[in-house]
């Protein structure tokens, strides 16, 4: 709750959270937090279907992955599996103009800017460090140096200032994601410290999946994270991660605060890791299969089809079109990441200076003629 | 036409006219606002374009090259001031996984046009952590540029230069000569300057090549006036550019003298002196008739300021140094 008490949730940690569909997939009107602030969507059945559309497509290019990882065709996958909803809903709030700072578990929210979703498998093949440009597709590097990213999208918000793009409902917002263990970086506090003496037109999206790898939630903070935030003088609201209707509605408001010129706010979306911390972890090790499965029974998903389900608003043959559609995606990802040439060696020399450097070039010129000296002697 | 300004004075006008002559160069760090910057290098600047060009930041050196990147990102030109070499390691995580790595990691799509000012090395009489020189840090990692000027003229041009630049740059300034005078066109503009990455040799000589930069230049030319009066004729070389090296004027005068001396306030141990005598004796090994010789800091941490004196190079090292060069 933006810094109040009051409970919304029967399944909600104490001090509540903003939820506007429960795990059992009923719609709750709207929400008014402590501070007055009210929350709700306005969707039409299209823009509904079009919610479970993007859930259902991104879980399932992200169990492919997880698929190519265990065939030795990824080097590393870090899966989104249960933290859909949080992606989806804040990335469908993000508009156009928007900047996005991701970590390395955003394919969610990548695949909602719009952006071919085997953009970063690039990166997760080992065919390069990710190579895209941040500003055409408003969508920066994954970062994956924990909570460097919020210091960077912190900066691009006082450019954002700088450049007089707020202040107006067409001004410009940015958003930085970053995880529960995150919190307790230096990094991510001073960029909760700069936001606030610059009044910089950012929210700050925090998945809390109750794990930094294997360390639980309470060897980070002593305090529900969304709290932290009146410390540092802006608004925290605490929501429902596995609801994608409140991850919208309470970014969309905090991003169009932003816009609007009135500051930072922190959003904690209160989530669950539900697969490993990436395709190297094994959780077996540090969490219990109970708790799992008391996840499972919030599953993002199927609580929106229960919803869409009920309302009428989807049916099977729905349902069944989406799955198919979006295994169709998954297949042609694979695919094409499977045609995913790897790089000339050479080409390890390239773009470590913009401008640049005669002694790379000199190092260049000795790869390439150790490499032609092998040639036609049969290695 | 010439003006005789100090070094500080010549980086206060270099800034000055790169926040003149492009709308996207912006100066921050702490204090670098009203105060000027503890040592004024700033003087002057955000009373004349604004605190949103020169901005006082809050006290965490992460949070300056931190933001610089976003700025950086949404194409900005931010120039960074870390006010003591011994602060900059908040920032060192920003600096090597981030700034270093941005062009690589974006295949050339993302450019970072940051400059980090830092003033470095001792002489100052200060306390702990105020003269340090932690240049081989960085010169280290792989997608940065590390220069330092010498004198005011070459401060004038390189902070322009360094600004200009699409690399990112970390600029070490010599704190202790920041006082010292010299001759500054400061109409003259960029086009017809000395290549920010070039080496060059300031004194010419034919018995020894000594090489320096940053504060040691002047040290070195100190040690080759006082050699002359004992009939030696040694070169000095100044590096300006410590990442990438120009090594050329280096062989070139090496291949001439024959002996080689690396001076620096850093300790000696894995020093750039030591990538220097490296490189020399792989280029330069036929003509060598000494092996190549370091005048470093010693391998202790910055000692406490009333033996500064005794832990730095100084004239009577450097020609120590010379004298064992030719008695080999």
């Amino acid at each position: 709750m933006a810094n109040g008490e009051s409970e919304v949730g029967a399944d909600a940690p104490a001090g509540g959270f903003v939820q506007l569909l429960t795990p059992e997939g009923e719609r709750v009107d709207s929400v008014t937090t402590a501070d007055g602030t009210t929350y709700s969507v306005d969707f039409t059945d299209e823009e509904y279907r079009g919610l479970y559309r993007d859930l259902v497509t991104v879980r399932r290019l992200d169990s492919e992955a997880l698929a190519l990882q265990r065939q030795g065709e990824l080097g590393l996958w870090a899966s989104l599996l249960g933290q859909e909803a949080a992606q989806v809903g804040s990335g469908r709030a993000l508009r156009s103009q928007d900047m996005a700072f991701p970590t390395y578990r955003e394919h969610g929210v990548l695949y909602t800017r719009g952006i071919d979703p085997i953009m970063p498998f690039g990166l997760f093949r080992g065919v390069d460090q990710g190579g895209w440009d941040a500003n055409e597709h408003k969508f920066n590097g994954y970062t994956i140096v924990i909570g460097a990213q919020t210091l960077h999208a912190t900066g691009y918000a006082m450019g954002v200032t700088m450049d007089g793009k707020t202040g107006s409902p067409d001004g410009e917002a940015v958003i930085a994601y970053f995880g529960d263990g995150a919190t307790s970086q230096g990094e991510v506090n001073e960029a909760f410290v700069w936001s606030g003496v610059f009044n910089a037109p950012i929210v700050f999206f925090c998945q809390n999946n109750q794990y930094a790898i294997s360390e639980p939630l309470e060897r980070q903070t002593r305090i529900p994270l969304y709290r932290r935030a009146t410390g540092f003088g802006f608004p925290g609201v605490r929501i429902d991660g596995n609801d994608v209707l409140a991850s919208y509605a309470v970014t969309r408001s905090a991003l169009d605060r932003a816009r609007q010129g009135e500051g930072p706010t922190l959003i904690e979306a209160y989530t669950y890791r539900m697969g490993a911390h990436t395709s190297s972890d094994d959780p077996t090790r540090y969490r219990i299969a109970s708790e799992v499965e008391s996840w499972k029974a919030k599953d993002p998903i199927s609580r929106l089809k229960a919803f869409l389900a009920k309302q009428k608003i989807g049916d099977d043959d729905f349902f069944d079109e989406v799955d198919e559609a979006a295994k169709q995606l998954a297949l042609d990802l694979r695919e094409r990441v499977l045609a995913m040439p790897d790089p000339q060696p050479v080409t390890m020399f390239d773009h470590v200076y913009p401008n640049g450097s005669p002694d790379l070039d000199e190092q260049r010129r000795q790869f390439t003629d150790y490499q032609a000296s092998f040639e036609g002697s049969g290695h | 036409m010439s003006d005789n300004i100090t070094l500080g004075k010549a980086l206060n006008h270099g800034l000055r006219r790169s926040l003149e002559g492009n709308a996207k160069v912006v100066v921050m760090g702490e204090d670098v606002g009203k105060l000027g910057g503890v040592f004024r290098i700033t003087d002057g600047l955000q009373k004349d374009f604004g605190e949103d060009r020169v901005i006082d930041t809050p006290l965490a050196e992460a949070g300056i090259v931190g933001t610089a990147v976003g700025l950086a990102i949404r194409g900005y030109r931010p120039v960074c001031e870390i006010q003591f070499d011994g602060f900059v390691y908040p920032a060192y995580n920003q600096i090597v996984t981030q700034v270093a790595k941005m062009s690589y990691r974006s295949r050339g799509k993302v450019r970072l046009p940051i400059v980090i000012r830092i003033p470095f090395a001792g002489g100052i009489g200060a306390v702990e952590h105020h003269s340090e020189s932690p240049e081989a840090y960085f010169a280290h990692t792989p997608g940065l540029k590390v220069v330092t000027c010498s004198n005011p003229a070459d401060a004038y041009t390189m902070i322009q230069q360094a600004i200009a630049s699409d690399d990112p740059v970390v600029f070490f300034e010599p704190k202790r000569r920041y006082w010292e005078k010299g001759d500054v066109d400061l109409a003259a503009d960029l086009s017809g300057a000395y290549p920010l990455h070039k080496s060059r040799v300031v004194r010419p000589g034919t018995d020894a090549t000594v090489i320096a930069y940053g504060p040691m230049v002047r040290t070195a030319l100190d040690a080759a006036a006082a050699a002359a009066e004992d009939g030696r004729n040694l070169e000095v070389i100044d590096l300006r550019s410590l990442s990438p090296i120009d090594y050329e004027p280096v062989y070139e005068s090496v291949k001439r003298t024959g002996r080689a001396v690396v001076v620096h306030e850093a300790p000696g141990n894995i020093g750039l002196g030591a990538e220097i005598a490296a490189r020399v004796t792989e280029h330069c090994f036929y003509s060598l008739e000494a092996p190549v010789l370091r005048v470093t800091g010693y391998d202790i941490p910055y000692p406490a300021a009333r033996v500064e004196e005794e832990y730095l190079p100084d004239l009577d090292r450097v020609l120590d140094a010379v004298d064992r060069s030719f008695g080999w």
